[in-house]
């Protein structure tokens, strides 16, 4: 019998899905393989290929087999196709076809719109790890480095989950959208990436934490929905690949909160109460709160875009297909038809923000976002108890949505991170205040500098509570490379 | 009030609210408010399955109380409690079954066989908490040998204890507790030290009901030092017995693989001198993997030299012996490999591993690849020989 659960290494790239058994996918995937290995080889600097780092690797897709760690060479990494087990009689969620069986091939009316989700989701794991590419050179501590490769390198499986479905179920479309994700690069002229947000750059550290935080967790509730498809293969991948995205969401949430905790900790030591007093700050070498908000502000409001617009027929669409359900909609108590329900979304009268009631089933996205708002909200409560906890003043806040949109109703429009609507004027008087400038960004650039002796931490960033895996805090968590 | 047992908790200052434990829980005992996550005390069947797809470590929290922190409690917190100081009292013994932190310590020394642990399905069923450390039972010492070489870098002693015929009715790889006399730093009495017993079921002398102990002094160790220390006639204080997996199979036919590092062997002697006494005659084998610094380190080495290869086909390994390769189980294993292979393809075969923690890791990976050479992956394997009591470990 098929093995589903144990990941079998019986060809190039290890799998629960029986490649061995289906010769067209397997051969698709080998011509695809020697690609990504060039896309991966080139993009990560080399003396980083040649390290050793301590990094998880699923062995099985039960939750005993997940999480194994051991010391590996990136490129040596075994990416491969893990499906959740398969859940007996999975009925289709939500929308007209609710309660048949779950698809377990694409249904001919939905190709296109699939094919189209498969590909948007698919189009940003590559462009995050293209984003980082240059963090490793300045990594506050071993630990962080191996944060960082660990994110990178489940971003490369998720490319190769997505790259799966297309070569399995989209045929010799599928193996040119397969192509093209290896083609388009973030923040390439000619071919950038889909979605706006991946082509931004990651220049710094907290950069990364806070895109790990916010932009991630758009990708994790997007994961959310297409594992309530009634296309089963994709629920089972995303399934999957949610387990891995809870470790990006840690190093997010740790990442900003140890920042915070250090910049608290060495105001109190210099007798600093006043978060304000920047220069001196920063003259001490860490982040002032108030940048952290700054920088809070730019990738929440970032992250908002990629939920699209608030009311969308697509969105609709893919919801009534059945082909991506609600965030937890296993767990909504109704009819998951949506026919007669109303949902509150925002929308602009005599140019302000208010809440309107409109069918729900066009407010898919906004209710997806409304549950990403309060995702997001909960870290962003625990990192002013740790700014609570030293007895510095000050509360970090998410903006309101309307605030630095370019997508949806608030595009085009001035708010100020109350929600309140500007002038222009007003609107680039407080821009400074309000968004990251460049003299904030070429200070936190300035405490960069690569920390590589085990168990030390860079002055701006505290040491985490608890080592991966338990480890001690002196454990070694990358053998580098020295060229 | 319920006797004390081992709650499962979540540290709310590390947990990141991401939920994939909620998610992986088969039977939906983990549940989150607004604030908190947490774990149902009356749902949880510590089923292990959450721990590792925590990406945080914050899930791998475990109090001992004697009334769970409810729901209510857990969504309050702001950080955990400290474990908090037991009664651990007067009528607590009345016929309580378990025996507070001793089901913690178990546990956290059972934990490396990856699942809940079972017995062997021929075990005999053993009786556990006859004696608390509210009640607990005065035995005396028979005798205190030195186990390892005058000179030996290590001290290791057979202890021979005598109930003067309270009954103690206890199975090969149980353990009893000691209670070492005196109070700690806090000025509360000591916890019960938990040691294996290395003597048969009906004695270190048949038919006697006395229990013998394979005791390592550890520098600075309380009560390893006071049982080292002891004399022929004192007294001790005992508790136990407890432990209902870590058993050997009834079966005759059944086949045992032993692995073991120093006093880890304690167990690993009670089920060979059973299995001599029985002399059943019976088809199943034991071979042994044992591992030591050096002969003179090994306990038992003399008489282990005695036991006729039928019996126990036996491996003694040495991790530093002058001028020869550092080798431990695990290599040996893998230089055995056949013949391990032969056992793991065997459903006969029961699996004891004893000794200490960092001994698991090796052992694991010689299994994993010598499983992988008969085309089984180790972890299904594994699964299958721990939910048939087949698969054994105890790591402290």
């Amino acid at each position: 019998m098929l093995d589903l659960i144990n990941v079998s290494y019986d060809t190039l790239i290890p799998n629960n899905v029986g490649l061995s058994s289906d010769k067209r996918v397997l051969k698709a995937l080998q011509k695809w393989h020697p690609g990504y290995i060039n896309w991966w080889n080139d993009l990560i600097p080399q003396n980083f290929q040649e390290s050793l780092v301590y990094l998880r690797t699923a062995v099985s897709v039960d939750p005993k087999g997940w999480a194994k760690f051991d010391y590996v060479k990136m490129p040596d990494y075994r990416w491969g196709v893990l499906l959740a087990p398969q859940v007996e009689d999975r009925r289709i969620p939500c929308g007209e076809h609710a309660g048949k069986p779950a698809w377990q091939e694409v249904p001919g009316e939905y190709r296109n719109m699939l094919k189209r989700l498969i590909v948007i989701q698919g189009d940003t794991e590559p462009a995050s790890v293209e984003q980082q590419r240059f963090l490793a050179l300045t990594a506050p501590s071993l630990y962080d480095m191996r944060n960082l490769f660990q994110v990178n390198v489940e971003e490369g499986r998720h490319l190769w989950a997505m790259v799966y479905l297309l070569h399995k179920y989209f045929g010799a479309d599928g193996r040119e959208e397969a192509d093209d994700l290896l083609r388009r690069s973030s923040g390439s002229e000619e071919a950038p990436r889909m979605l706006g947000a991946f082509n931004e750059e990651t220049p710094d550290w907290l950069s990364f934490f806070m895109f790990t935080y916010f932009t991630d967790r758009d990708g994790k509730m997007q994961l959310e929905s297409l594992a309530q498809s009634g296309f089963d293969p994709m629920s089972r991948t995303c399934r999957f690949m949610l387990t891995e995205e809870a470790h990006h969401m840690f190093v997010g949430e740790t990442g900003v909160g140890r920042t915070i905790e250090r910049t608290c900790q060495v105001m109190l030591e210099n007798g600093i109460t006043d978060p304000f007093d920047i220069a001196k700050i920063r003259d001490l070498g860490v982040i002032d709160l108030p940048a952290i908000q700054k920088k809070l502000n730019l990738h929440y409001t970032l992250s908002l875009d990629l939920f699209g617009q608030e009311v969308s027929t697509n969105a609709a669409n893919a919801f009534n297909a059945g082909i991506k359900g609600r965030y937890q909609e296993h767990r909504i108590d109704d009819d998951h038809l949506l026919t007669s329900d109303t949902y509150m979304v925002w929308d602009l009268e005599d140019g302000k923000a208010v809440r309107k009631e409109v069918p729900a089933l066009t407010a898919i996205n906004m209710r997806l976002r409304d549950d990403y708002t309060r995702d997001a909200a909960g870290g962003v409560g625990r990192w002013n108890k740790i700014i609570q906890k030293s007895g510095i003043e000050f509360e970090l806040k998410l903006p309101h949505e309307s605030f630095n949109r370019q997508i949806g109703v608030f595009a085009g429009h001035n708010f100020d991170p109350d929600g309140q609507v500007v002038s222009g004027a007003e609107y680039d008087a407080g821009a400074p205040t309000w968004l990251p400038t460049k003299a904030d960004g070429d200070f936190i650039q300035s405490l960069m500098t690569q920390v590589t002796e085990p168990g030390k931490y860079a002055g701006w960033i505290a040491a985490p509570k608890v080592g991966i895996d338990n480890k001690p805090g002196d454990f070694e968590y990358v053998k580098l490379h020295m060229a | 009030m319920t006797a004390p047992f081992k709650q499962h908790l979540i540290d709310p200052e590390i947990c990141i609210r991401c939920y994939t434990c909620e998610m992986t829980c088969p039977i939906e005992a983990i549940t989150h408010d607004d604030t908190n996550v947490v774990v149902d005390p009356d749902k949880c069947d510590d089923c292990m399955a959450c721990i590792p797809v925590c990406p945080t470590g914050s899930i791998d929290e475990w109090r001992v109380v004697e009334t769970a922190y409810t729901l209510e409690e857990q969504f309050s917190w702001e950080e955990l409690p400290a474990q908090a100081e037991l009664s651990g009292g007067a009528d607590a013994g009345k016929d309580a079954p378990v025996d507070d932190p001793v089901a913690a310590l178990l546990a956290e020394a059972h934990s490396g066989v990856g699942g809940k642990p079972r017995a062997p399905a021929s075990a005999t069923k053993p009786q556990v908490n006859t004696y608390t450390i509210g009640k607990p039972v005065t035995a005396v010492v028979q005798g205190n040998y030195r186990l390892t070489a005058e000179g030996a870098d290590t001290d290791i002693r057979h202890i021979i204890l005598s109930f003067e015929g309270k009954p103690f009715p206890v199975l090969e790889g149980q353990t009893i507790g000691i209670l070492p006399p005196g109070l700690d730093g806090a000025g509360k009495a000591h916890l019960p030290r938990l040691y294996s017993v290395s003597s048969p079921r009906d004695g270190e002398r048949a038919g006697y009901h006395n229990v013998s102990l394979t005791v390592k002094r550890d520098e600075g160790g309380i009560c390893s030092n006071y049982l080292c220390d002891l004399n022929k006639g004192d007294s001790v204080q005992v508790t136990g017995p407890f432990g209902s997996t870590f058993l050997m199979p009834e079966d005759p036919a059944a086949r045992l693989l032993m692995i073991c590092t120093g006093t880890g062997s304690a167990p690993m002697r009670a089920f060979t001198m059973h299995r001599q006494r029985a002399a059943a005659g019976g088809s199943g084998d034991m071979t042994m993997f044992f591992g030591a610094r050096t002969p003179e380190s090994l306990p038992y080495f003399g008489p282990l030299k005695k036991v006729p290869k039928s019996v126990l086909k036996q491996h003694l390994v040495f991790s530093r012996i002058e001028g020869t390769a550092k080798e431990y189980v695990q290599d040996r294993m893998m230089a055995e490999q056949d013949a391990v292979a032969d056992l793991l393809a065997d459903p006969a075969t029961h699996i004891y591993i004893c000794g200490l923690r960092g001994m698991e890791e090796g052992v694991e990976q010689a299994l994993t690849n010598i499983a992988e050479s008969i085309g089984q992956p180790w972890i299904a394997l594994r699964e299958v020989m721990r939910e048939e009591g087949r698969y054994h470990v105890e790591t402290y």
